[in-house]
């Protein structure tokens, strides 16, 4: 009789887990709290390094979902949760009642809200736009100011949300550096008399062949990168925005008027992700992602037998990661179920 | 500018201030910078309001600017702080509300540190016992004395003479609000609107009629900062300041600046008459300076106390544009009568002991 794995959560790593299970002769059922799947995917534009469109990379992990005939549950989330001697059982939102052999969540993460950084003004200064916001204006083929006008002078703020004792986060998301330096070039590429100015703590461009897209920003599109963090973002009586800054390597502080910040929003563990792992019973970590049980040989494994994880769930992870760890899930919970143990 | 979003903000950011029964602690230095404004509270809390307000002949500094400036130890200052809550609780009263920012904050502070640090706590209760016998308890609500009239703003509204609108052209003046550094700059849980955006002034601003500005330089201090100016040295850097601020603010055509902090009306007011020696350099319309007024002297304007009660003729930066645009009906020639201010707390029947 075959299996069946239930799947929380369809972005990146529950598709891809999805798919792959379902290819191994495994019945699957991916639970998705959105209408559409595809998590955060759908809000991007152009994925580092290579900026290729994230559509395709949509393409690919729908494919892998109609092709093998997941059982698509969209719009749904989990209101109970039991197990039994050797089954999980769920009911949803919709009550329906789902019965599994093992289960994988892939909550994913939540974009930090930047608003809890009170002092760059997101939701009250009328151009302090996050990461999101810009690539959808990249979607719409025009970066704007809300008075239609085009920006002259942009302003890029790394690390919002992320390495940040005062709203809690002492951890590094990993992806937004490499995020503004992509977004940088794409701003150059589309206003290409503007200026763009990065503020980042520290350059960490730990992927592959983003050292060299950081260079290429420099070196051939001219963005200027300026070692300090920003301390106030105001706005002037021209509706310019006068930011504050210090300038950590020349050692001075620095005020400037932009037309348009942009926030480089971290990661956080997933709102959803901590009402299941409160019905579920799994226990999170210091960042509040959930916690593995082994960071170096089970970052899959949960504390409870029979439930894994799968991507950004347990971490800020980048695509290529979110997928190799999501195919590292389906390898622990095929291991399980051949043998019921894990 | 979006309101909603500062509206959001604000509702993150509410305290509890307590209703009535309160224990009155004045500043060092109010008195002497702008001596109409704790009289103005009192007479606002009791009169107007029928709040009890109470005050004890025994409270001393709570050695905040020595904390700050680093001549008195912590241990010490707790230590003195306790002393003022002993006297309270010995007064039979909960409610502490303190007219100084700094003392506010320092309050705030010592608070806080013994929420973390029982073993301090119990250090200092001992110190304080050995030193002088008393016990105390901590005050059950600790509110800044512009958190009670932010409280009751409305109360004061509905009972207005005045409104901060220009008579003349029916437009809200235009009111820049800064705020004193220790208000919520190291606690912004404990501001009404937090740090970033208080809202402690701008709500009273708002009931009674006026237009808060939001100009860049609206957080930066006003110039005080102990170090700044009680180092003779530094002074220069104290004007600097000050004069940042103004130049920020200028562009925005404020008509008026309201603070809640002992020493912000003080340098905003008698810096602005230096930079005029200095540079021949004014702020405000009309070749005129921007008035500088506490959160009591505007509640007391609106209220339609006479100016020079309120020891308006005491600011540096005249006053007069912002009661004419109100069209405040006060009397230019009894603005020097020294007569009207001692006879304001006794008039009123202030004095509580």
């Amino acid at each position: 009789m075959s299996k069946h794995v239930v799947v929380i959560g369809g972005g990146v790593a529950g598709l891809e887990v999805a798919g792959q299970l379902s290819k191994a002769g495994i019945e699957v059922s991916v639970i998705e709290k959105e209408i559409n799947t595809g998590g955060h995917l759908n809000n991007w534009y152009r994925l580092f390094p290579d900026r290729r469109d994230s559509s395709e990379v949509k393409e690919y992990l729908d494919g892998m979902t109609h092709n093998h005939g997941i059982n698509l549950l969209t719009n749904t989330t989990i209101e109970v949760f039991k197990r039994n001697t050797s089954h999980f059982l769920i009911t949803t939102n919709g009550g329906k009642e789902l019965t599994a052999d093992a289960i994988i969540i892939a909550t994913g993460f939540d974009l930090f809200k930047s608003s809890r950084k009170e002092e760059y003004g997101y939701g009250i200064y009328d151009n302090v736009i996050t990461s999101v916001d810009l690539e959808k204006m990249f979607r719409k083929g025009k970066i704007a100011l809300t008075n239609q006008t085009v920006p002259e002078t942009i302003g890029i703020i790394h690390c919002v949300g992320s390495r940040d004792e005062k709203v809690g986060n002492f951890y590094c998301s990993k992806l937004c550096c490499v995020t503004a330096v992509k977004q940088a070039i794409e701003i150059r590429e589309f206003l290409p008399d503007s200026k763009v100015f990065c503020f980042y703590m520290d350059m960490r461009m730990g992927g592959a062949f983003y050292e060299e897209l950081y260079r290429e920003a420099q070196e051939k599109w001219g963005v200027n990168f300026i070692r300090g963090k920003v301390s106030e973002a105001s706005e002037t009586i021209e509706n310019k925005l006068l930011i504050k800054v210090e300038d950590t390597l020349a050692g001075r502080p620095l005020k400037m008027k932009l037309d348009m910040l942009v926030l480089m929003a971290g990661m956080e563990m997933s709102e959803d992700g901590e009402k299941i792992a409160g019905i579920v019973g799994l226990k999170t970590g210091e960042n509040r992602f959930f916690a593995a049980t082994d960071n170096l040989i089970g970052s899959n494994r949960s504390n409870i037998d029979g439930v894994f994880y799968a991507g950004s769930c347990t971490a800020p992870m980048n695509i290529p990661e979110t997928i190799s760890h999501a195919r590292a899930a389906v390898v622990e919970v095929i291991d399980y179920l051949n043998d019921g143990i894990r | 500018m979006i309101l909603e979003g500062k509206k959001a903000i604000w509702n993150d950011y509410q305290k509890e201030i307590a209703d009535d029964k309160y224990y009155y602690v004045r500043s060092c230095v109010r008195q002497n910078f702008f001596p109409g404004s704790e009289t103005a509270f009192l007479k606002i809390m009791r009169e107007e309001l029928k709040k009890e307000v109470y005050e004890h002949p025994c409270h001393t500094s709570c050695t905040g600017i020595g904390y700050h400036s680093d001549i008195v130890p912590v241990e010490t200052t707790m230590t003195v702080v306790a002393r003022q809550f002993a006297i309270m609780t010995e007064a039979g009263y909960e409610n502490l509300v303190p007219s100084c920012i700094t003392s506010f904050g320092l309050y705030t502070e010592i608070l806080d540190t013994w929420h973390h640090f029982p073993e301090v706590e119990k250090k200092i209760r001992l110190q304080l016992k050995k030193a002088t016998g008393r016990e105390f308890k901590k005050p059950k609500n600790l509110a800044h004395a512009s958190d009670v009239i932010y409280k009751f703003r409305k109360e004061i509204a509905a009972k207005a003479k005045y409104k901060l609108i220009n008579k003349k052209t029916g437009e809200p003046l235009k009111v820049v609000d800064h705020i004193g550094c220790h208000y919520a700059k190291m606690f912004p849980s404990k501001g009404v609107g937090g740090a970033e955006y208080p809202y402690v002034l701008a709500g009273m601003i708002e009931e009674w009629g006026g237009k808060i500005i939001d100009y860049p330089e609206r957080r930066h201090c006003c110039g005080f900062g102990f170090r700044q100016y009680l180092v003779q040295a530094n002074r220069g850097f104290s004007i600097a300041c000050s004069k940042e601020k103004f130049e920020s603010m200028e562009p925005f055509k404020p008509d008026m600046i309201i603070t809640n902090c002992p020493g912000c009306p003080m340098f905003l007011d008698r810096w602005q008459y230096v930079i005029n020696e200095m540079e021949g350099k004014r702020y405000g319309q009309n070749g005129e300076g921007i008035p500088v007024f506490t959160y009591e002297e505007v509640a007391g304007l609106v209220l339609g106390y006479d100016p020079w009660e309120l020891g308006l003729q005491m600011h540096q930066t005249d006053c007069e544009p912002v009661l004419d645009k109100i069209g405040v009906d006060y009397s230019p020639e009894d603005k020097y009568n020294l007569e009207i201010i001692p006879s304001f707390s006794e008039k009123h029947n202030l004095i509580n002991v």
